[in-house]
């Protein structure tokens, strides 16, 4: 069988504790057979550690941070393109998506692929307007409120009962137990990522995490629910099981149906102990256990390249449960030349 | 009484819930238990199956298997309708 030469940029090499999903979706990448990759790297800073691993990427650029815009990162890209001759870019961060988006027009002009969904679809579905689109479509979430200023805690004490969670508009979340907490919280977590700083109900049940590919016209082309069994104390799952519950896809089908979403996405959920589940989040991009999806039977980041590049797939009906994933902590060894060839050339 | 269909039980003894990601070391005895029930055995004949195998009690027998799958139906590990 002849495999599909492509060339794909990826982001989110952060593989530290707090891991990006940049490595996992490579790994899923590269696990395709029908595919021949040269992986292309993007990072924001020279220790994000994909960029060092020689199996991982096959070169790596430096590119401007999301907060330098859209124009800037067009111009990069287009300055790699020059080089590297891009077929696709899977971005996978939820800071850089919007950026992303607005440029895939002109991407795509270029010859440059992706497969995203359309700012609205973000705008309705990020932490601020979750409650609005689960009330239309009858899915259940928690309680929640956005807050703007400090003044608005004394309203929003109203009505919730403590314990809250305390979210940042993009990542980070604190359980508080008083009013002097969510004040604390709110300075940090609007000084990091901005405002505005999202309170939520504590539901209390287990955290269920799905990740999944929708092809944006309502169909869900694949997903796979998993439990984490260990957090560490950053919150990220150190380990995971894939669960057997075919209720978590079914709920997935319906979301996917009602948001008509586009491309890889990570739902997170509260299950109760009577069952009931709670929408947590929707993150717009694939988590870093991606790969876990490989082992479970779903090539998710692949099916967004195909769907990406318009080639006909069907949707994945079934996956192996019981599949586990442990991270590993892990010493890569480089040359100081290296990482200073990186830093002083955006290129490794 | 039924064992959820996504539990199953490792020969080293370990429950593990395919539906909610939960383990569960248990003892020799409750792992027998646990695959007499799925076996579909009724009460009865787990509590006469333990009884001739085991020099046990009969009234202490029945009050640790009321114990016992007390727990279980607690960690929602048996079907809904039992």
């Amino acid at each position: 069988m002849n495999r599909q030469k492509l060339t794909i940029a990826v982001t989110g090499l952060n593989a530290f504790d707090n891991p990006g999903p940049g490595v996992g979706v490579i790994r899923a990448l590269r696990a395709c057979k029908d595919f021949d990759l040269r992986i292309v790297g993007l990072c924001y800073e020279s220790m994000e550690p994909g960029a060092f691993l020689p199996d991982i990427v096959d070169v790596s650029y430096l590119v401007p941070y999301p907060s330098a815009g859209s124009d800037q990162l067009l111009n990069r890209l287009l300055q790699i393109h020059a080089v590297e001759k891009l077929d696709f870019i899977l971005p996978n961060f939820d800071a850089e998506l919007r950026n992303y988006i607005r440029i895939s027009g002109t991407l795509k002009q270029h010859g440059i692929h992706s497969f995203l969904p359309d700012v609205e679809m973000l705008t309705n579905l990020d932490k601020m307007h979750l409650v609005e689109f689960c009330e239309k479509h009858g899915l259940t979430t928690p309680k929640t409120m956005t807050l703007t200023s400090i003044e608005e805690i004394d309203k929003m004490e109203d009505d919730f009962e403590y314990p809250v969670f305390v979210k940042g508009s993009f990542y980070e979340a604190y359980k508080a137990v008083n009013k002097g907490q969510v004040i604390a919280y709110f300075n940090k977590l609007s000084a990091k990522w901005g405002l505005p700083v999202i309170v939520q109900e504590v539901v209390e049940g287990t955290e269920i995490n799905i990740a999944g590919v929708g092809d944006g016209k309502g169909t869900l082309m694949g997903a796979i629910p998993i439990r984490k069994l260990y957090i560490t104390d950053r919150g990220k799952g150190w380990a995971g099981v894939v669960l057997a519950d075919t209720t978590l896809v079914d709920i997935s089908k319906k979301f996917i149906e009602a948001s008509k979403w586009k491309g890889g996405f990570e739902l997170e959920f509260i299950r109760t102990l009577d069952d009931n589940f709670y929408l947590l989040e929707i993150n717009p991009r694939f988590p870093a256990w991606i790969y876990t999806c490989v082992a479970a039977g779903q090539n998710l980041p692949a099916a967004a390249v195909k769907l990406g590049l318009g080639q006909a797939m069907e949707p994945y009906e079934n996956y192996i449960s019981g599949k586990m994933f442990i991270r590993y902590a892990w010493e890569l060894i480089t040359d100081i030349e290296s990482f200073q060839k990186f830093s002083t050339q955006g290129r490794l | 009484m039924k064992i959820k269909k996504h539990v199953a039980i490792s020969e080293s003894g370990v429950l593990f819930d395919g539906s909610t990601g939960d383990s569960f070391s248990v003892n020799p005895i409750a792992a027998e238990v646990l695959n007499l029930i799925k076996e579909n055995k009724t009460e009865e004949q787990i509590k006469l199956h333990i009884l001739e195998k085991y020099d046990v009690d009969p009234e202490r027998l029945e009050a640790d298997l009321y114990d016992f799958y007390a727990h279980l139906r607690q960690l929602n590990l048996l079907e809904k309708d039992e």
